[in-house]
């Protein structure tokens, strides 16, 4: 294209990438964003990035404060004499009536400008109000703190927890092993069945497509043709009597119907580790031969060895679809315990009714960021992996 | 000594036992299973009872089933032809020569690869009605015209839309299938197109779309058969399988599941698996048939 890169042509193309590359990126970023916010914060117009932490002098020591308002006309900040916990109004200025204020008095003339704050209210701090003030926006120091506590309270109370206990400010009820479970029993339910699943997958995979592959017996291309005939049905076709199987062998409320069916093949990983073994010479095979081989070693120690892309893709996407999927453990997965992550996070989601939405953030992020990290590191054989199933099927 | 030819088969056999033992439990069975199921009352508590014809003539008449339908038909005819659009956009801007495609393409790829809960999680959270980004950010231009900017999730009319949007940022995989197969048209033919005088736009019609045309029928096809079966995003994001709002995102996958497993009509929801099934079918041979036409396949 060295004829048209003009610097327009090129212009237009750089500002197009950039700007869809901030769109593409901007739902994650702000899922992180959120997830590190105070939620008061998460509910801000317009809403803002950075987590922000204000401090002000009250009573004679700096606190943390939420900015509640600001004042928008000439005010007074009446306190009630003799109140210990500070009985506060806020009055305009114009046409105020001590009279209708008996026993208060005025503490402090805000400015439009001022700041209605509100000492932070902590779920410790539970035998006070929270103080209340007006302060002038120069007294009020911010600064940015990204909440990372948030991850170890949204983690414990997605395992049960009321973000109270897991904030450690009321006393936690009694662990119970039949309907609580913590995070951490999530995250290994989760590998279980991502691992098995994972080595159960390449393995048998690759076994029988070396059936199909590099041995030719009577029957093959029939069963084949059948294989490939599999990868039409839907899989709600197979649900409800699936269902059932799982049920018969005493596996649903179990991981097993989650990873064991991967040690008996999959159509498509069939088709695409068979693609690659036919490419391998058909000389090295017939050398082991003659040097006496088994078929087993010569699968074992030649086609394998030579396969190990294709072995590589299978594994990460089964990896993958084991780590996101959702109705598989919504349909075999009945007791908290057993969870896996992503049932564990919409069930966390569906219970507490979605408005604390950094601790919602926060545990999203926790099962985003394996998946993130593991795209970094294996970028290339995803690349490679999408390019050959999506061309050659 | 053993015949070689059957040495050949138990060999065979071998190598292949697992999977046929695999098609056999987790695929044949349930397929013929599900066909019986069709035409029986079953609720899996009980043994199935034959009832022949009885569930698809209850589907016939079934409102839900058909607002399920439409639901899932309505969202596969904007989500394909847009996430076509949206993504094939991505893989010719990327097939430029630009610096940083590899950063660009990681970035565009990415959200395809988020768990559909937690990118479920978050796209509830954008179009939180209230509180949500888009709207914070749409309510300024709604104002211009006294206007609000609409509840999506919350409102019958726009929450299908939302989670067409929604899908539009998972579109990253195909984005990669067509960047490989464009990388694959050969550059000679655009050089010679371009000496005959074609403009970009001329290229991009005659040169570059029909040879890239299989994988773009391949991509449409997989994403009406991905569409057709839509589940995890609405499920999450209506809170539950009743497709809330008023029903406007019970698509027909949801349907099919609250009917097996909430109202443990087996039987019935088998009926609708078939009908799904038959219904893709007919989809992939009517694709075909155009494909056979359009497509133009290398040789």
């Amino acid at each position: 294209m060295t004829s048209r890169s003009s610097s327009a042509y090129r212009f237009a193309i750089y500002g197009l990438l950039g700007g869809l590359a901030l769109l593409f990126a901007f739902p994650l970023v702000w899922m992180f964003a959120t997830s590190i916010k105070p939620v008061e914060q998460t509910m801000e117009s317009p809403p803002t990035w950075l987590p922000r932490e204000h401090r002000v002098l009250l009573g004679g020591e700096q606190v943390e404060v939420n900015l509640d308002a600001r004042v928008a006309a000439p005010s007074l900040w009446l306190v009630r004499d003799g109140s210990a916990g500070g009985e506060h109004r806020l009055v305009p200025a114009e046409g105020f009536d001590p009279a209708a204020f008996e026993g208060w008095r005025i503490a402090a003339r805000p400015e439009p400008g001022w700041w209605l704050v509100t000492e932070r209210f902590s779920t410790k701090v539970r035998e006070r109000a929270p103080r209340r003030d007006v302060v002038p926006p120069d007294a009020v120091q911010t600064r940015v703190r990204p909440r990372w506590e948030n991850y170890p309270v949204a983690l414990a109370s997605m395992g049960g927890r009321s973000v109270e206990a897991a904030e450690g400010s009321v006393e936690e009820r009694a662990f119970n092993p039949e309907t609580d479970a913590t995070f951490l029993d999530f995250l290994g339910n989760t590998l279980v069945v991502c691992v098995l699943g994972v080595l159960g997958a390449v393995l048998s995979n690759a076994i029988i497509a070396y059936g199909f592959a590099r041995l030719k017996w009577r029957g093959r291309d029939a069963l084949f043709a059948l294989t490939l005939a599999t990868m039409m049905v839907p899989f709600p076709v197979l649900m409800v009597p699936l269902y059932g199987v799982f049920k018969d062998l005493g596996w649903v409320g179990t991981l097993l119907p989650l990873w064991a069916p991967a040690w008996f093949g999959g159509a498509f990983n069939i088709f695409l580790m068979r693609q690659v073994f036919r490419t391998i010479p058909e000389e090295l095979s017939e050398a082991a031969r003659i040097d006496g081989a088994s078929e087993w070693r010569i699968f074992w120690q030649i086609v394998l060895p030579l396969s190990r892309p294709v072995l590589a893709v299978v594994a990460l996407f089964h990896f993958l679809h084991a780590w996101n999927d959702f109705l598989g453990p919504l349909l075999y997965l009945t007791r908290k315990p057993t969870f896996t992550l992503a049932l564990a996070l919409q069930n966390f989601q569906s219970q507490q009714g979605g408005v604390q939405w950094h601790h919602l953030m926060a545990a999203s992020m926790v099962t985003v960021l394996p998946v993130i990290v593991l795209f970094f590191f294996a970028q290339k054989t995803f690349i490679r992996g999408i390019a050959t199933t999506g061309s050659k099927s | 000594m053993m015949h070689g030819e059957t040495r050949r088969l138990l060999r065979g056999l071998g190598f292949t036992g697992l999977w046929i033992v695999g098609l056999g439990v987790f695929t044949a069975y349930p397929v013929l299973a599900s066909l019986y199921y069709s035409f029986c009352d079953y609720s899996i508590l009980q043994r199935p009872v034959w009832i022949g014809l009885e569930n698809f003539r209850q589907l016939a008449t079934d409102d839900v089933f058909w607002l399920s339908l439409r639901n899932t038909l309505f969202f596969a005819a904007f989500s394909v032809p847009l996430g076509t659009i949206v993504s094939l956009s991505l893989a010719l801007l990327l097939n430029q020569e630009v610096r940083g495609r590899a950063f660009f393409r990681a970035l565009f790829y990415l959200p395809s690869i988020v768990p559909a809960v937690a990118s479920s999680m978050l796209w509830l959270w954008i179009f939180n009605g209230q509180h949500g980004v888009l709207n914070q950010a749409l309510a300024p231009v709604f104002a211009l015209w006294g206007g609000q900017p609409p509840a999506w999730l919350g409102d019958p009319a726009w929450a299908k839309p939302a989670l067409v949007l929604m899908s539009l940022w998972g579109v990253g995989n195909s984005t990669i299938i067509y960047l490989a197969g464009l990388q694959d048209v050969p550059r000679e033919l655009h050089e010679s197109a371009e000496l005959d005088g074609a403009g970009p736009l001329r290229r991009l019609w005659h040169v570059t779309l029909p040879m890239i045309s299989p994988v773009i029928y391949f991509n449409v096809v997989m994403g009406m058969i991905g569409a057709m079966q839509v589940f995890t995003q609405a499920f999450i994001m209506s809170g539950g399988p009743d497709g809330n709002p008023a029903r406007s995102t019970l698509f027909y996958a949801l349907y099919l599941y609250s009917t097996a497993f909430y109202d443990l009509r087996m039987g019935y929801a088998s009926a609708m698996a078939w009908v799904l099934f038959l219904f893709i079918a007919g989809l992939t041979w009517f694709a075909n048939r155009i494909a056979a036409k359009r497509v133009h396949y290398a040789s």
